[in-house]
């Protein structure tokens, strides 16, 4: 539908259509700036902080994917610890075979995105509330069912073996790196895909989903792709996070596949901005600073996390990132199109917001 | 005989799990409401009872009407407050604030009761005595109360809702709010004693599961909102009665489980409501009548 609209307003050559105001060069070398700096993060930073940016590129990960998910595709999900607990489960059983858990962490990462086919298969006819609460119950099953395995743990979890005389610095800067590469590639996997006709079919159906229906636009597809590529990034940070911990802990309570993964996801996400991929990024430092603050205050955090997500739902909708960019007009992932229009230039000054088309903001 | 056993056992969980749903389907029903935090909210009617018995030392039975009473003021104030915002922002955060609320429950709790579990101490001799019928079935008194006390729930509400004025008033908002407007009817309060309703039913389970066994933070989420979920789709949507079928069916399939198994228990009721799930999504008391 927009695609078409697009089209014929290229035909006419008078009205411009780009992805952004600015000029999106820059922003992509800063990012590549920023990914470098942090690649060279175990060279001149204590272990100590790498740890803690550890924990940070997890939370940023799993939020990327909640935020795909709910900011983009309106699936609710409740239940993402279920893919997100599989991962670490997937990365411990090749080690248990003596695969090196780093390259077992792709194994996490389809593994979770083939078993998002059958659960959403089980869930894919419902809608948001009970949608949210039909996924919750499926991570209990999952889990459940992992718990009757004794050979991989049982109810009390495994360690994670593969890492018998490493070094611990160097186990530690692989560990870093890893979760660096996880989530680098799930914040680009989520900017492509929504740039992609994906992102087109994903703003039609949440614009008006009967109209979308009525255009054409596979739904269901496009909530199972969304669905199974956010299984897959949670399952990567699981596997990174059993890294990480160097065991796996089953149990809802404290374990992996406790809803508190899908807390923290959800939280951070709805904190920096639903429906934006900045939002799960500043979503992610204030999550970050709240925990490290609050850490020797026991579940405080989770509580403070949880009022002010509640506090934005209801009187910031859009999120810090929405307030930063009302304030600025920046976006660093455009993903929509913005309309210029006749004789417009790049660059100018002042706020010309209203000239935005704003498929997909 | 074990067999006959689990059954019977079954269908008196099930009463209580109907009891668990109650309030969630009421909310549903009338304010499109889903509210994820329904589970933490019984764990805190149940964290009050035990709370009030403690301080005021008031036989049990005193403490029930009291905790009712808090619960259904709590949930006039939290559905004229955080709940109407939310609704009128839409469904999705609506999801987002009760998920919150279920967070931050759980976590309070935990950081002001720890993580141990207690239970309602009731006092009573005959909650913990048990009656025999024939060879080797006992049934516990306390099972049989539950189980009644959630058909009386039930019957009460279906009879409110159907036949009294202000359940009359109370469906007519939920199918057209603008219309009852018109009419003279302030849907916000509307939804306000709706909300008190449900929560009354909240309290009730709340303590119910406190007397049965003992309650800790997270029970909230792991076990009443996920087993009322369980009931609420087994059972088929909107139906009052189809809610008390579908815990009868997960109590009976918990119990089957843990013959089989004892560590199957959950892992049953869930395979039950998955498979009613895909082979009959409308559940299994409604005919398919609207997709």
């Amino acid at each position: 539908m927009s695609v078409t609209t697009d089209a014929t307003v290229r035909s006419e050559e008078k009205i411009k259509v780009t992805r952004s105001r600015r000029n999106v060069a820059w922003t992509g070398l800063g990012a590549i700036v920023v990914v470098v700096v942090l690649a060279l993060f175990p060279y001149i930073v204590y272990s100590g902080t790498t740890a803690i940016m550890v924990q940070g590129l997890i939370v940023l990960t799993i939020a990327s994917m909640w935020n795909l998910l709910a900011g983009y595709a309106g699936l609710v999900s409740v239940g993402q610890q279920a893919f997100f607990g599989l991962g670490a489960y997937f990365v411990l059983i090749p080690a248990m075979h003596g695969l090196s858990p780093f390259l077992s962490l792709p194994i996490a990462t389809v593994g979770a995105g083939v078993a998002a086919f059958p659960l959403w298969w089980l869930v894919s006819r419902l809608r948001l509330g009970y949608f949210a609460i039909a996924t919750w119950v499926l991570a209990e099953a999952v889990a459940l069912f992992i718990e009757q395995i004794q050979s991989i743990g049982g109810g009390t979890g495994m360690p994670l073996p593969g890492f018998a005389g490493m070094d611990p610095k160097l186990l530690a800067a692989y560990t870093y790196w890893a979760a660096l590469v996880v989530a680098v590639l799930a914040i680009a996997a989520v900017y492509f895909l929504l740039r992609s006709r994906l992102g087109l079919v994903l703003t039609a159906i949440r614009d008006d989903e009967t109209a979308a229906r009525t255009s054409g636009v596979k739904v269901g597809l496009a909530r199972l792709l969304v669905f199974v590529v956010a299984a897959a990034g949670c399952g990567a940070a699981g596997g990174v996070l059993a890294i990480d911990q160097l065991q796996v802990v089953p149990g809802t309570s404290g374990g992996v596949f406790s809803v508190q993964w899908t807390a923290i996801m959800a939280f951070a996400t709805i904190i920096g901005g639903l429906g934006t991929i900045e939002g799960p990024i500043l979503g992610t430092a204030v999550y970050m600073i709240l925990e490290q603050t609050l850490q020797s205050y026991n579940a405080w955090y989770l509580i403070i996390l949880g009022l002010v997500a509640i506090g934005i739902a209801l009187f910031a909708r859009r999120g810090l990132w929405g307030l930063v960019d009302d304030r600025f007009n920046i976006r660093l992932f455009p993903v929509g199109y913005y309309l210029w229009s006749p004789g417009e230039r790049r660059r100018r000054p002042g706020r010309q917001a209203e000239g935005t088309a704003g498929v997909a903001g | 005989m074990g067999w006959v056993n689990a059954i019977i056992q079954g269908i008196l969980t099930g009463g209580l799990y109907a009891l668990f749903a109650c309030g969630l389907s009421l909310m549903f029903g009338v304010m499109k409401l889903v509210n994820l935090a329904h589970g933490d909210l019984a764990t805190v009617a149940a964290y009050i009872g035990i709370g009030v018995i403690a301080v005021i030392h008031i036989p049990f039975l005193w403490s029930v009407p009291i905790v009712v009473a808090i619960m259904a003021a709590l949930g006039y104030v939290l559905q004229r407050s955080l709940f109407q915002s939310a609704i009128n922002r839409g469904e999705l955060t609506t999801l987002i604030v009760t998920f919150g609320l279920s967070i931050v429950i759980e976590n309070a709790l935990l950081q002001f009761f720890t993580a141990n579990s207690r239970g309602i101490g009731t006092g009573s001799s005959l909650i913990s005595s048990s009656f025999s019928i024939g060879a080797g079935l006992q049934i516990a008194w306390l099972d049989v109360v539950i189980f009644a006390l959630a058909v009386v729930v039930l019957l009460s509400l279906q009879y409110f809702l159907s036949s009294s004025k202000y359940g009359r008033l109370i469906r007519a908002v939920a199918d057209d709010r603008e219309a009852a407007q018109l009419a003279g009817a302030d849907y916000r309060h509307v939804f306000g004693i709706a909300a008190a309703l449900a929560f009354c039913t909240v309290a009730l389970a709340g303590i119910a599961y406190g007397m049965t066994t003992v309650v800790s933070p997270t029970t909230g989420t792991d076990t009443i909102l996920l087993f009322a979920f369980a009931a609420v789709v087994i059972g088929g949507l909107g139906s009052l009665w189809g809610t008390l079928v579908g815990g009868i069916v997960l109590g009976v399939a918990q119990q089957i489980g843990a013959q089989i198994n004892i560590s199957y228990e959950l892992l049953a009721g869930y395979i039950v409501f998955l498979a009613v799930l895909v082979i009959r999504p409308q559940g299994l008391t409604t005919r398919r009548s609207q997709s």
